[in-house]
Protein backbone atom coordinates (compact mmCIF):
# COMPACT_ATOMS: atom_id res chain seq x y z
CA UNK A 1 0.00 0.00 0.00
CA UNK A 2 1.62 3.40 -0.65
CA UNK A 3 -0.11 5.33 1.29
CA UNK A 4 2.10 6.05 4.45
CA UNK A 5 1.39 4.99 7.57
CA UNK A 6 0.08 7.85 10.06
CA UNK A 7 3.21 7.40 12.64
CA UNK A 8 5.53 3.98 12.76
CA UNK A 9 6.34 2.25 16.16
CA UNK A 10 10.19 3.25 15.80
CA UNK A 11 12.36 4.96 13.47
CA UNK A 12 15.30 3.38 12.53
CA UNK A 13 17.94 4.72 10.94
CA UNK A 14 21.26 6.12 10.49
CA UNK A 15 22.98 9.08 11.86
CA UNK A 16 26.22 9.89 9.71
CA UNK A 17 28.87 12.19 11.62
CA UNK A 18 30.56 14.26 8.49
CA UNK A 19 33.49 15.06 11.01
CA UNK A 20 34.82 11.65 11.09
CA UNK A 21 34.23 9.88 8.02
CA UNK A 22 37.56 9.99 6.16
CA UNK A 23 36.14 8.83 2.48
CA UNK A 24 37.45 5.81 2.04
CA UNK A 25 33.98 4.35 0.57
CA UNK A 26 34.54 0.89 2.68
CA UNK A 27 30.88 1.69 3.14
CA UNK A 28 30.40 1.50 -0.16
CA UNK A 29 31.88 -1.40 -1.23
CA UNK A 30 30.93 -3.52 1.80
CA UNK A 31 27.15 -2.32 0.88
CA UNK A 32 27.43 -3.24 -2.55
CA UNK A 33 28.87 -6.99 -1.18
CA UNK A 34 26.01 -7.64 0.80
CA UNK A 35 23.07 -6.72 -0.85
CA UNK A 36 24.68 -8.25 -4.14
CA UNK A 37 24.71 -11.96 -2.09
CA UNK A 38 21.33 -11.45 0.00
CA UNK A 39 18.28 -10.26 -0.34
CA UNK A 40 16.51 -9.49 -3.42
CA UNK A 41 17.90 -8.85 -6.62
CA UNK A 42 21.78 -8.36 -7.33
CA UNK A 43 23.38 -4.79 -7.76
CA UNK A 44 24.35 -5.57 -11.36
CA UNK A 45 27.31 -3.84 -13.10
CA UNK A 46 27.20 -2.95 -16.97
CA UNK A 47 30.82 -3.36 -18.66
CA UNK A 48 32.34 -4.20 -15.15
CA UNK A 49 35.49 -4.48 -16.56
CA UNK A 50 35.37 -2.49 -19.83
CA UNK A 51 36.09 1.44 -21.03
CA UNK A 52 32.83 2.53 -19.76
CA UNK A 53 31.69 0.28 -16.42
CA UNK A 54 28.40 1.21 -14.58
CA UNK A 55 26.70 0.15 -11.41
CA UNK A 56 23.86 -0.06 -9.02
CA UNK A 57 24.70 1.05 -6.28
CA UNK A 58 22.61 1.88 -3.03
CA UNK A 59 25.38 3.91 -0.77
CA UNK A 60 27.87 6.68 -2.82
CA UNK A 61 30.42 8.86 -1.12
CA UNK A 62 30.59 12.60 -2.35
CA UNK A 63 33.52 15.08 -1.31
CA UNK A 64 32.93 18.63 -0.80
CA UNK A 65 34.59 21.72 -0.41
CA UNK A 66 33.53 24.09 2.24
CA UNK A 67 35.04 27.67 1.75
CA UNK A 68 33.55 29.62 4.91
CA UNK A 69 34.02 33.61 4.29
CA UNK A 70 37.25 33.67 6.05
CA UNK A 71 40.01 31.17 6.99
CA UNK A 72 40.72 28.02 5.13
CA UNK A 73 38.73 25.27 3.06
CA UNK A 74 37.33 22.77 4.30
CA UNK A 75 37.06 18.90 2.47
CA UNK A 76 33.91 17.11 3.83
CA UNK A 77 33.45 13.10 3.26
CA UNK A 78 29.85 12.82 2.67
CA UNK A 79 28.21 9.36 2.45
CA UNK A 80 24.14 9.05 1.15
CA UNK A 81 21.84 6.54 1.03
CA UNK A 82 18.51 5.98 1.63
CA UNK A 83 17.10 8.68 4.10
CA UNK A 84 14.02 6.43 5.04
CA UNK A 85 12.21 9.93 5.35
CA UNK A 86 9.04 10.07 7.65
CA UNK A 87 7.39 11.66 4.68
CA UNK A 88 8.64 9.71 1.92
CA UNK A 89 7.39 11.23 -1.70
CA UNK A 90 9.09 7.52 -3.13
CA UNK A 91 6.35 5.83 -1.64
CA UNK A 92 3.54 7.98 -2.80
CA UNK A 93 3.93 7.93 -5.91
CA UNK A 94 4.22 4.34 -6.53
CA UNK A 95 1.14 3.14 -8.93
CA UNK A 96 1.36 -0.38 -8.05
CA UNK A 97 2.34 -0.60 -4.33
CA UNK A 98 5.59 -2.14 -4.51
CA UNK A 99 7.26 0.84 -2.45
CA UNK A 100 5.84 1.22 1.18
CA UNK A 101 7.65 1.97 4.61
CA UNK A 102 7.02 -0.08 6.87
CA UNK A 103 4.42 0.52 9.95
CA UNK A 104 6.74 -1.63 12.57
CA UNK A 105 10.29 0.39 11.80
CA UNK A 106 9.49 2.65 9.39
CA UNK A 107 12.28 1.20 7.09
CA UNK A 108 10.89 2.33 3.35
CA UNK A 109 11.63 -0.93 0.94
CA UNK A 110 10.38 -2.19 -2.39
CA UNK A 111 8.44 -4.92 -2.98
CA UNK A 112 10.42 -6.45 -6.53
CA UNK A 113 7.78 -8.69 -7.58
CA UNK A 114 5.42 -6.19 -7.54
CA UNK A 115 7.79 -3.14 -9.02
CA UNK A 116 7.17 -2.61 -13.00
CA UNK A 117 10.27 -0.04 -13.34
CA UNK A 118 8.51 2.87 -14.30
CA UNK A 119 11.44 4.89 -12.46
CA UNK A 120 8.75 7.62 -10.91
CA UNK A 121 9.94 6.92 -7.60
CA UNK A 122 13.27 7.82 -8.39
CA UNK A 123 12.10 10.73 -10.01
CA UNK A 124 10.11 11.80 -6.23
CA UNK A 125 13.47 11.41 -4.16
CA UNK A 126 15.47 14.67 -3.62
CA UNK A 127 18.36 12.68 -2.80
CA UNK A 128 19.43 10.44 -5.34
CA UNK A 129 18.75 7.08 -3.02
CA UNK A 130 17.44 5.20 -5.41
CA UNK A 131 18.75 3.16 -8.35
CA UNK A 132 17.32 1.29 -11.19
CA UNK A 133 18.76 -1.76 -11.67
CA UNK A 134 19.97 -2.36 -15.34
CA UNK A 135 19.70 -5.81 -15.64
CA UNK A 136 16.91 -6.66 -13.64
CA UNK A 137 14.66 -3.83 -14.06
CA UNK A 138 13.38 -2.99 -11.01
CA UNK A 139 14.19 -0.20 -8.66
CA UNK A 140 16.93 -0.67 -5.98
CA UNK A 141 17.50 1.14 -2.69
CA UNK A 142 19.09 1.12 0.94
CA UNK A 143 16.89 -1.68 3.00
CA UNK A 144 18.81 -0.62 6.01
CA UNK A 145 19.77 -4.27 5.52
CA UNK A 146 16.88 -5.68 6.87
CA UNK A 147 18.33 -9.48 6.25
CA UNK A 148 20.96 -8.17 8.87
CA UNK A 149 19.52 -6.62 11.57
CA UNK A 150 17.04 -8.89 12.72
CA UNK A 151 18.90 -11.86 11.33
CA UNK A 152 19.32 -14.33 14.52
CA UNK A 153 21.82 -16.51 12.53
CA UNK A 154 24.18 -13.80 12.72
CA UNK A 155 26.21 -12.84 15.72
CA UNK A 156 24.80 -10.06 17.60
CA UNK A 157 27.93 -8.29 17.00
CA UNK A 158 26.60 -7.92 13.26
CA UNK A 159 22.93 -7.17 13.74
CA UNK A 160 23.52 -3.74 12.33
CA UNK A 161 23.76 -2.42 8.81
CA UNK A 162 26.72 -3.56 6.49
CA UNK A 163 28.20 0.26 6.04
CA UNK A 164 27.75 0.94 9.80
CA UNK A 165 28.89 -2.81 10.86
CA UNK A 166 32.59 -2.05 8.41
CA UNK A 167 33.23 1.69 8.31
CA UNK A 168 36.57 1.79 10.22
CA UNK A 169 35.86 5.07 11.42
CA UNK A 170 33.13 4.83 13.70
CA UNK A 171 31.55 7.81 11.15
CA UNK A 172 28.38 5.51 10.82
CA UNK A 173 25.82 4.84 13.53
CA UNK A 174 22.78 2.87 13.88
CA UNK A 175 19.46 3.09 15.53
CA UNK A 176 16.32 3.87 16.95
CA UNK A 177 15.55 7.66 15.96
CA UNK A 178 12.60 7.82 17.45
CA UNK A 179 13.16 7.20 20.88
CA UNK A 180 14.62 10.28 22.25
CA UNK A 181 16.87 8.18 24.71
CA UNK A 182 18.58 6.47 22.27
CA UNK A 183 22.24 6.92 21.85
CA UNK A 184 21.92 7.69 18.35
CA UNK A 185 18.79 10.69 19.10
CA UNK A 186 21.32 11.46 22.13
CA UNK A 187 24.13 11.78 19.37
CA UNK A 188 22.02 14.36 17.01
CA UNK A 189 20.96 16.49 19.76
CA UNK A 190 25.14 16.64 21.72
CA UNK A 191 26.21 17.58 17.73
CA UNK A 192 23.04 19.31 16.37
CA UNK A 193 22.56 16.76 13.75
CA UNK A 194 20.78 18.38 10.48
CA UNK A 195 18.15 17.21 8.13
CA UNK A 196 18.90 17.59 4.31
CA UNK A 197 16.89 19.27 1.94
CA UNK A 198 14.27 20.45 4.65
CA UNK A 199 12.53 22.70 2.65
CA UNK A 200 11.53 19.55 0.55
CA UNK A 201 9.40 18.58 3.36
CA UNK A 202 10.53 14.80 3.27
CA UNK A 203 10.85 14.79 7.23
CA UNK A 204 14.31 12.45 6.73
CA UNK A 205 14.93 9.75 9.70
CA UNK A 206 18.39 9.96 8.68
CA UNK A 207 20.37 12.12 10.63
CA UNK A 208 24.04 14.22 9.62
CA UNK A 209 26.36 15.53 12.30
CA UNK A 210 28.10 18.73 10.75
CA UNK A 211 32.27 18.40 11.28
CA UNK A 212 33.80 20.07 13.82
CA UNK A 213 35.35 23.47 13.85
CA UNK A 214 39.03 22.90 12.87
CA UNK A 215 41.72 24.44 15.33
CA UNK A 216 42.96 28.03 14.06
CA UNK A 217 46.73 27.81 13.10
CA UNK A 218 47.45 31.25 13.93
CA UNK A 219 46.68 30.97 17.57
CA UNK A 220 49.52 27.96 18.10
CA UNK A 221 52.76 29.29 20.39
CA UNK A 222 55.89 27.89 19.29
CA UNK A 223 57.26 25.93 22.09
CA UNK A 224 60.57 25.65 20.74
CA UNK A 225 61.27 28.96 20.04
CA UNK A 226 63.17 30.03 23.57
CA UNK A 227 65.35 26.99 23.72
CA UNK A 228 66.83 27.83 19.91
CA UNK A 229 67.19 31.42 20.49
CA UNK A 230 71.42 32.13 20.24
CA UNK A 231 72.82 31.21 24.19
CA UNK A 232 76.07 33.89 23.73
CA UNK A 233 75.52 37.32 21.97
CA UNK A 234 78.67 38.84 21.78
CA UNK A 235 82.02 35.81 22.00
CA UNK A 236 84.70 36.64 24.68
CA UNK A 237 87.77 35.26 25.22
CA UNK A 238 89.61 33.59 22.47
CA UNK A 239 85.96 33.39 20.40
CA UNK A 240 86.17 37.41 20.49
CA UNK A 241 89.75 37.64 19.31
CA UNK A 242 89.22 35.41 16.56
CA UNK A 243 85.42 37.33 15.21
CA UNK A 244 87.40 40.43 15.34
CA UNK A 245 90.35 39.06 13.56
CA UNK A 246 88.10 37.69 10.81
CA UNK A 247 86.20 41.07 10.91
CA UNK A 248 89.91 43.16 9.56
CA UNK A 249 90.28 40.71 7.06
CA UNK B 1 16.26 15.05 -16.78
CA UNK B 2 16.51 12.57 -19.39
CA UNK B 3 14.15 13.84 -22.44
CA UNK B 4 13.27 10.11 -23.44
CA UNK B 5 11.27 9.56 -26.44
CA UNK B 6 8.30 7.66 -25.12
CA UNK B 7 7.72 10.18 -22.46
CA UNK B 8 7.35 12.79 -25.08
CA UNK B 9 5.73 10.59 -27.58
CA UNK B 10 3.01 9.83 -24.93
CA UNK B 11 2.16 13.33 -23.86
CA UNK B 12 2.14 14.82 -27.39
CA UNK B 13 -0.27 12.02 -28.99
CA UNK B 14 -2.29 11.58 -25.67
CA UNK B 15 -2.68 14.40 -24.84
CA UNK B 16 -3.89 15.63 -28.79
CA UNK B 17 -6.07 12.20 -29.02
CA UNK B 18 -8.19 13.17 -25.95
CA UNK B 19 -8.28 16.56 -26.45
CA UNK B 20 -9.81 15.73 -29.72
CA UNK B 21 -12.12 13.07 -27.82
CA UNK B 22 -13.70 15.51 -25.44
CA UNK B 23 -14.64 18.01 -28.11
CA UNK B 24 -16.04 15.08 -29.97
CA UNK B 25 -17.80 13.96 -26.47
CA UNK B 26 -19.57 17.66 -26.34
CA UNK B 27 -20.37 16.90 -30.10
CA UNK B 28 -18.03 19.34 -31.55
CA UNK B 29 -18.43 18.63 -34.70
CA UNK B 30 -21.35 16.45 -33.81
CA UNK B 31 -20.61 13.98 -36.31
CA UNK B 32 -22.50 10.20 -37.44
CA UNK B 33 -21.54 7.45 -39.90
CA UNK B 34 -18.37 7.49 -41.65
CA UNK B 35 -16.66 11.04 -40.76
CA UNK B 36 -17.67 10.25 -37.43
CA UNK B 37 -15.98 6.67 -37.59
CA UNK B 38 -12.53 8.53 -39.23
CA UNK B 39 -12.43 11.20 -36.32
CA UNK B 40 -13.12 8.43 -33.92
CA UNK B 41 -10.56 6.59 -35.44
CA UNK B 42 -8.05 9.55 -35.35
CA UNK B 43 -8.56 10.47 -31.45
CA UNK B 44 -8.29 7.00 -30.34
CA UNK B 45 -4.88 6.23 -32.45
CA UNK B 46 -3.22 9.08 -31.34
CA UNK B 47 -4.22 8.41 -27.20
CA UNK B 48 -3.84 4.61 -27.96
CA UNK B 49 -0.59 4.97 -29.52
CA UNK B 50 0.26 7.54 -26.32
CA UNK B 51 -0.74 4.99 -23.81
CA UNK B 52 1.27 2.29 -25.47
CA UNK B 53 4.48 4.17 -26.30
CA UNK B 54 4.21 5.12 -22.30
CA UNK B 55 4.49 1.50 -21.52
CA UNK B 56 7.75 1.44 -23.44
CA UNK B 57 10.02 2.99 -20.90
CA UNK B 58 9.10 0.34 -18.20
CA UNK B 59 11.56 -2.20 -16.85
CA UNK B 60 8.48 -4.64 -16.42
CA UNK B 61 5.53 -4.03 -19.26
CA UNK B 62 4.08 -7.27 -17.98
CA UNK B 63 3.11 -6.16 -14.84
CA UNK B 64 1.67 -2.63 -15.94
CA UNK B 65 -1.84 -3.86 -14.73
CA UNK B 66 -0.85 -3.73 -11.14
CA UNK B 67 -0.62 0.47 -11.76
CA UNK B 68 -4.33 0.14 -11.07
CA UNK B 69 -4.27 -0.19 -7.70
CA UNK B 70 -2.91 2.61 -5.84
CA UNK B 71 -5.10 5.64 -7.23
CA UNK B 72 -5.54 6.21 -3.45
CA UNK B 73 -2.29 7.86 -3.58
CA UNK B 74 -0.46 7.69 -7.16
CA UNK B 75 -1.19 10.14 -9.78
CA UNK B 76 0.16 7.58 -12.01
CA UNK B 77 -2.46 4.97 -11.25
CA UNK B 78 -5.39 7.61 -11.31
CA UNK B 79 -4.13 8.23 -14.84
CA UNK B 80 -4.46 4.94 -15.56
CA UNK B 81 -7.83 4.65 -14.74
CA UNK B 82 -8.91 8.05 -16.06
CA UNK B 83 -7.72 6.91 -19.25
CA UNK B 84 -9.28 3.24 -19.33
CA UNK B 85 -12.80 5.07 -18.16
CA UNK B 86 -12.41 7.65 -20.94
CA UNK B 87 -11.57 4.89 -23.36
CA UNK B 88 -14.48 2.88 -22.52
CA UNK B 89 -17.15 5.70 -22.38
CA UNK B 90 -15.88 7.06 -25.37
CA UNK B 91 -15.69 3.80 -27.44
CA UNK B 92 -19.43 3.70 -26.75
CA UNK B 93 -20.40 7.03 -27.51
CA UNK B 94 -18.40 6.74 -30.92
CA UNK B 95 -20.51 3.25 -31.83
CA UNK B 96 -23.75 5.04 -31.37
CA UNK B 97 -22.39 7.69 -33.38
CA UNK B 98 -20.84 6.08 -36.08
CA UNK B 99 -23.21 3.04 -36.65
CA UNK B 100 -26.21 4.34 -34.62
CA UNK B 101 -26.34 7.60 -35.84
CA UNK B 102 -27.01 8.69 -32.27
CA UNK B 103 -25.51 10.97 -29.93
CA UNK B 104 -25.80 9.96 -26.40
CA UNK B 105 -25.64 13.55 -24.72
CA UNK B 106 -24.59 12.06 -21.06
CA UNK B 107 -22.56 9.54 -21.99
CA UNK B 108 -20.66 12.22 -24.27
CA UNK B 109 -19.98 14.34 -21.37
CA UNK B 110 -18.82 12.00 -19.20
CA UNK B 111 -16.66 10.77 -21.74
CA UNK B 112 -15.15 14.18 -22.57
CA UNK B 113 -14.66 15.28 -18.79
CA UNK B 114 -12.81 12.00 -18.74
CA UNK B 115 -10.54 12.57 -21.42
CA UNK B 116 -9.91 15.76 -20.21
CA UNK B 117 -8.85 14.28 -16.63
CA UNK B 118 -6.86 11.94 -18.50
CA UNK B 119 -4.83 14.67 -19.59
CA UNK B 120 -5.30 16.72 -16.01
CA UNK B 121 -3.81 13.39 -14.07
CA UNK B 122 -1.33 12.86 -16.89
CA UNK B 123 0.46 16.67 -15.77
CA UNK B 124 0.15 16.11 -12.32
CA UNK B 125 2.42 13.04 -12.54
CA UNK B 126 5.32 15.84 -13.11
CA UNK B 127 3.31 18.76 -11.45
CA UNK B 128 3.57 16.61 -7.77
CA UNK B 129 7.43 16.28 -7.69
CA UNK B 130 9.20 18.84 -5.63
CA UNK B 131 12.27 17.43 -7.13
CA UNK B 132 11.57 19.34 -9.84
CA UNK B 133 11.21 23.03 -9.32
CA UNK B 134 10.20 23.96 -12.89
CA UNK B 135 7.39 21.09 -12.78
CA UNK B 136 6.34 21.78 -9.22
CA UNK B 137 4.12 25.00 -10.52
CA UNK B 138 0.87 25.23 -11.04
CA UNK B 139 0.98 26.59 -14.81
CA UNK B 140 2.05 22.90 -15.41
CA UNK B 141 -1.42 21.44 -15.01
CA UNK B 142 -2.68 24.61 -17.33
CA UNK B 143 0.36 24.18 -20.26
CA UNK B 144 -0.70 20.26 -20.58
CA UNK B 145 -4.26 21.25 -20.25
CA UNK B 146 -4.20 23.99 -22.93
CA UNK B 147 -2.48 21.93 -25.10
CA UNK B 148 -4.83 19.57 -25.49
CA UNK B 149 -7.83 21.50 -25.74
CA UNK B 150 -6.10 23.53 -28.41
CA UNK B 151 -4.77 20.25 -30.33
CA UNK B 152 -8.45 18.72 -29.82
CA UNK B 153 -10.15 22.03 -31.37
CA UNK B 154 -7.85 22.12 -34.45
CA UNK B 155 -8.11 18.34 -35.03
CA UNK B 156 -12.04 18.69 -34.49
CA UNK B 157 -12.08 21.79 -37.19
CA UNK B 158 -13.63 24.14 -34.65
CA UNK B 159 -11.68 26.94 -36.28
CA UNK B 160 -13.14 29.64 -34.20
CA UNK B 161 -12.51 27.69 -30.91
CA UNK B 162 -9.11 26.81 -31.91
CA UNK B 163 -8.01 29.88 -32.75
CA UNK B 164 -8.99 31.45 -29.00
CA UNK B 165 -7.59 28.51 -27.36
CA UNK B 166 -4.02 28.52 -29.49
CA UNK B 167 -4.09 32.02 -28.34
CA UNK B 168 -4.57 30.99 -24.40
CA UNK B 169 -2.15 27.83 -25.23
CA UNK B 170 0.61 30.13 -26.24
CA UNK B 171 0.14 33.01 -23.58
CA UNK B 172 0.29 29.85 -21.13
CA UNK B 173 2.94 28.28 -22.95
CA UNK B 174 5.19 32.31 -22.68
CA UNK B 175 4.18 32.20 -18.61
CA UNK B 176 5.13 28.62 -17.98
CA UNK B 177 9.11 29.77 -19.58
CA UNK B 178 9.23 32.81 -17.87
CA UNK B 179 8.02 31.48 -14.50
CA UNK B 180 9.95 28.07 -15.01
CA UNK B 181 13.38 29.90 -15.91
CA UNK B 182 13.33 31.34 -12.27
CA UNK B 183 11.57 27.97 -10.41
CA UNK B 184 15.22 26.30 -8.78
CA UNK B 185 16.28 29.49 -7.51
CA UNK B 186 13.18 30.29 -5.97
CA UNK B 187 13.29 26.80 -4.45
CA UNK B 188 15.56 27.77 -2.06
CA UNK B 189 17.13 24.45 -2.35
CA UNK B 190 21.07 24.84 -3.09
CA UNK B 191 24.49 22.56 -2.83
CA UNK B 192 24.22 24.30 0.82
CA UNK B 193 20.46 22.76 1.81
CA UNK B 194 21.55 19.68 -0.04
CA UNK B 195 24.19 19.13 2.19
CA UNK B 196 23.42 21.08 4.98
CA UNK B 197 26.56 22.71 5.14
CA UNK B 198 25.02 25.96 3.14
CA UNK B 199 25.52 27.77 6.58
CA UNK B 200 29.84 27.05 6.98
CA UNK B 201 30.14 29.04 3.99
CA UNK B 202 30.43 28.33 -0.17
CA UNK B 203 29.55 24.70 -0.73
CA UNK B 204 31.42 23.31 -4.13
CA UNK B 205 31.48 19.97 -5.61
CA UNK B 206 35.03 18.51 -4.71
CA UNK B 207 34.69 14.93 -6.15
CA UNK B 208 32.35 12.59 -7.65
CA UNK B 209 31.30 9.71 -5.81
CA UNK B 210 32.32 7.53 -9.02
CA UNK B 211 34.51 7.99 -12.08
CA UNK B 212 31.74 6.53 -14.63
CA UNK B 213 28.33 7.21 -15.15
CA UNK B 214 25.24 6.01 -13.20
CA UNK B 215 21.00 5.78 -13.75
CA UNK B 216 20.81 9.04 -11.38
CA UNK B 217 22.96 10.66 -13.83
CA UNK B 218 21.63 9.36 -17.06
CA UNK B 219 18.33 10.06 -16.03
CA UNK B 220 18.57 13.60 -14.33
CA UNK B 221 21.18 15.41 -15.17
CA UNK B 222 20.22 15.97 -19.02
CA UNK B 223 22.77 18.21 -20.32
CA UNK B 224 22.93 17.96 -23.91
CA UNK B 225 20.97 20.81 -25.98
CA UNK B 226 20.45 22.77 -23.53
CA UNK B 227 22.46 25.11 -25.62
CA UNK B 228 20.42 25.17 -28.42
CA UNK B 229 17.33 25.71 -25.82
CA UNK B 230 16.24 29.58 -26.62
CA UNK B 231 16.23 28.60 -30.24
CA UNK B 232 14.42 25.37 -30.04
CA UNK B 233 11.66 27.80 -27.57
CA UNK B 234 11.15 29.85 -30.68
CA UNK B 235 11.15 27.18 -33.38
CA UNK B 236 8.23 25.45 -30.59
CA UNK B 237 6.67 28.38 -30.45
CA UNK B 238 6.28 29.08 -34.11
CA UNK B 239 5.05 25.61 -35.02
CA UNK B 240 2.91 25.36 -32.37
CA UNK B 241 0.96 28.16 -32.15
CA UNK B 242 1.88 31.40 -34.52
CA UNK B 243 1.66 28.65 -37.89
CA UNK B 244 -1.38 27.25 -36.98
CA UNK B 245 -3.23 30.77 -36.16
CA UNK B 246 -2.07 32.27 -39.62
CA UNK B 247 -3.14 28.98 -41.61
CA UNK B 248 -6.78 29.22 -39.32
CA UNK B 249 -7.03 32.92 -40.55
CA UNK B 250 -6.51 32.05 -44.16
CA UNK B 251 -9.33 31.13 -46.29
CA UNK B 252 -10.51 27.67 -45.08
CA UNK B 253 -9.26 24.58 -46.91
CA UNK B 254 -8.07 21.41 -46.09
CA UNK B 255 -4.86 21.51 -47.00
CA UNK B 256 -4.59 24.41 -44.68
CA UNK B 257 -6.22 22.24 -41.88
CA UNK B 258 -3.60 19.94 -42.44
CA UNK B 259 -0.63 21.94 -42.13
CA UNK B 260 -1.76 23.38 -39.37
CA UNK B 261 -2.31 20.09 -37.50
CA UNK B 262 1.09 18.76 -38.75
CA UNK B 263 2.56 22.16 -37.58
CA UNK B 264 0.97 21.78 -34.21
CA UNK B 265 1.80 18.32 -33.83
CA UNK B 266 5.71 19.10 -34.37
CA UNK B 267 5.63 22.37 -31.93
CA UNK B 268 4.14 20.74 -29.27
CA UNK B 269 6.90 17.88 -29.50
CA UNK B 270 9.45 20.36 -29.46
CA UNK B 271 7.74 22.22 -26.70
CA UNK B 272 7.41 18.77 -24.93
CA UNK B 273 11.52 17.81 -24.99
CA UNK B 274 12.04 21.16 -23.99
CA UNK B 275 9.93 20.28 -20.94
CA UNK B 276 12.08 17.05 -20.09
CA UNK B 277 15.47 18.22 -21.59
CA UNK B 278 15.18 21.39 -18.98
CA UNK B 279 13.82 20.52 -16.26
CA UNK B 280 16.47 20.67 -13.34
CA UNK B 281 16.12 17.45 -10.75
CA UNK B 282 17.25 18.55 -7.47
CA UNK B 283 19.65 15.47 -7.24
CA UNK B 284 21.90 17.24 -9.53
CA UNK B 285 22.98 19.63 -7.46
CA UNK B 286 24.73 16.99 -5.42
CA UNK B 287 26.98 16.42 -9.00
CA UNK B 288 27.99 20.06 -8.96
CA UNK B 289 25.75 19.71 -11.92
CA UNK B 290 23.41 22.85 -11.31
Amino acid sequence: MTQLPQSTERKLGLVIDLDTCVGCHACVISCKGWNTENYGAPLSDQDAYGADPAGTFLNRVHSYEVQPEQGHAQLVHFPKSCLHCEDAPCVTVCPTGASYKRVEDGIVLVNESDCIGCGLCAWACPYGAREMDMAERVMKKCTLCIDRIYNENLPEVDRIPSCVRTCPAGARHFGDLGDPDSDVSKLVSERGGVDLMPEMGTRPVNKYLPPRPRDKMEEQVDVLAPLLAPVAEDAKGFMGWLDKMLEKI
Amino acid sequence: MHPAPSVIIFTTLSGLGFGLLFFLGLGFPAVSGLVAFVFFAIAFGLSVAGLVASTFHLGHPERAWKAFTQWRSSWLSREGWCAVIALIVMGLYAVGAVFLGQHWRVVGVFGALFSLATVFTTSMIYTQLRTVPRWNMKLTPALFLSFSLAGGALLGGQVRIALVLLLVAALVQLAYWKQGDGALAASGTDLGTATGLGSRGAVRAFEPPHTGTNYLLREFVHVVGRKHAQKLRVIAFALAFVLPIVLLLLPFNHVFGLLAVLSHLAGVATSRWLFFAQAEHVVGLYYGKR
